[in-house]
């Protein structure tokens, strides 16, 4: 069987999940190894999400905003630009692949970027192989009690 | 309490000492520890052997006081040891409660520490490349070392915590609220985190934000910048918030407790007292925290480039829990 990765994607209400949507009612096909999750600004992206999801079992998470100057809130995706290169230094000093973690801006039109977003991130996560991190935080595996 | 003086144990595992030292912050206070409890435990400065402590009676330490992380199989040994002899179990400081400053090793493999340790370091002579081994057999019989683990871990991940307690070191007022609150029987619900306040290190701390439109241009160093301590009308005559400054402050994601010593010093707080309330990762809040206040003036590149004027942010958001963290450790390794 090869290797399906599971992502995780996280994508705002008002461009990037439309889009997502669009690409849906637009029938155009790609691969569906992709979650969503719908927030309603890709602000509302605690890091916590992906360390989270990364943790719990998947093997790539796609963030999607609003392009910089179009978000519903106005600010909001202003605070997603702070955040996330932050936390793309600390996801490279845990030792995970940068391919495995993306953020896009992606407008309510884009069905076509969702899909060519999907695709290029599922072929390039496969080829990095599953993360399987739950294996390295298991204290059972210290062994039975020295008592 | 009235007869009966309370055994009070104090051990420590992959720890600096400090939380050992500090509970002389206490000052004077120490005579009334002396005056109601009977140390049966403490390897910084009594003689008590491990064979005494498996001798007791299990339950037979009424507060056992833990401070250091877990690293190795002795550790791991005596903690269990320490949980079936004692009533009550703290975690006392950061490297118990979370993993502390040791748990940056987690950022490394057993490998290439003992590469460090025992090859590469300045100072070692160690020409044959000896490491050390578990067994050893000489003519006298097999010698035994404790097996060194593959990360460090938090106390409560080795055994039931009692309570726990943050702090690098513990605050001297908050060793003696807990003491205080042993000896009257006055604590709260098991598993408690105790000698901390319910807020963040903001609520204590001598600096003041301004807060409205206040974004971070540039990250300042605080060894190469001074503060601008000007008490600013405004701000009740307090100097402006170090984070809105551009010194990287962990505050607004540390738990209170402290009475914000180290902003009291001109310091950006670091972190010690470990998460906010209800809070698991306080790396990532951190993180949160100021990376929105980067002033992106909505261009990407910008964000991009103020925020990589943060060094090392796991160094820095996790200084003190990185054991205690969501991910733990780098990448999964060998345990």
């Amino acid at each position: 069987m090869p290797f399906e990765p599971k992502i995780l994607g996280i994508f705002c209400n008002w461009c990037s999940y439309t889009g997502a949507d669009l690409a849906g009612t637009a029938r155009i096909k790609y691969a569906p190894n992709v979650r969503i999750i719908r927030v309603m600004c890709s602000g509302r992206v605690d890091p916590q999400f992906v360390l989270k999801a990364f943790q719990e079992g998947a093997d790539g998470v796609l963030v999607a905003g609003c392009h910089p100057g179009d978000c519903h809130y106005i600010e909001g995706n202003h605070k997603t630009m702070g955040r996330i290169p932050i936390l793309k230094q600390m996801l490279n000093q845990f030792g995970i692949e940068p391919e495995r973690f993306r953020l896009e801006w992606i407008s309510a039109s884009e069905g076509d970027r969702v899909a060519e977003v999907v695709n290029e991130m599922t072929e390039q996560v496969r080829n990095l192989g599953p993360l399987n991190w739950k294996s390295a935080t298991n204290t059972k595996d210290l062994g039975p009690s020295p008592l | 309490m009235a007869d009966k003086k309370l055994k009070l144990g104090v051990y420590w595992g992959a720890s600096c000492g400090g939380c050992d030292i500090s509970t002389l912050e206490i000052a004077e206070k120490i005579l009334k520890v002396i005056e109601i409890a009977d140390i049966v435990l403490w390897p910084c400065i009594a003689d008590f052997k491990y064979e005494d402590v498996k001798n007791y009676p299990d339950g037979y330490i009424d507060v056992c006081l833990w401070n250091g992380g877990i690293r190795n199989s002795e550790t791991r040994e005596i903690a269990e040891l320490l949980r079936k002899k004692s009533k009550v179990l703290v975690a006392y400081g950061a490297c118990s409660s979370f993993g502390g400053i040791p748990s940056l090793a987690n950022l490394y493999t057993k490998e290439s520490i003992f590469e460090r340790a025992y090859k590469t370091t300045e100072s070692t002579d160690n020409p044959k490349e000896i490491y050390p081994q578990t067994t050893y057999t000489v003519p006298e019989g097999d010698l035994h070392l404790p097996e060194f683990y593959g990360s460090v871990y938090r106390l409560r991940d080795v055994v039931d915590v009692d309570y726990t307690m943050p702090g690098c070191p513990p605050t001297g007022k908050q060793t003696w609220n807990v003491i205080e609150a042993i000896a009257t029987g006055k604590l709260p619900p098991k598993g408690s985190v105790v000698g901390v306040g319910d807020k963040t290190v903001c609520d204590e701390c001598p600096f003041e934000k301004k807060t409205e439109g206040v974004r971070i241009e540039r990250f300042k160093r605080p060894h190469l910048e001074k503060p601008d301590l000007t008490p600013i009308a405004e701000l009740n005559n307090k100097p402006q918030c170090l984070l809105e400054q551009g010194f990287v402050c962990v505050g607004s994601a540390t738990r209170s407790g402290c009475e914000a010593q180290c902003l009291n010093a001109n310091m950006p707080c670091r972190g010690c007292y470990g998460p906010a309330k209800d809070v698991d990762d306080q790396g990532s809040k951190a993180a949160a925290a100021i990376g929105s206040l980067i002033d992106t003036k909505g261009d990407p590149k910008r964000g991009e480039e103020i925020a990589a004027q943060i060094v090392d942010p796991v160094g820095t958001f996790y200084r003190f829990g990185l054991a205690n963290s969501i991910l733990r450790r780098k990448v999964p390794s060998p345990l």
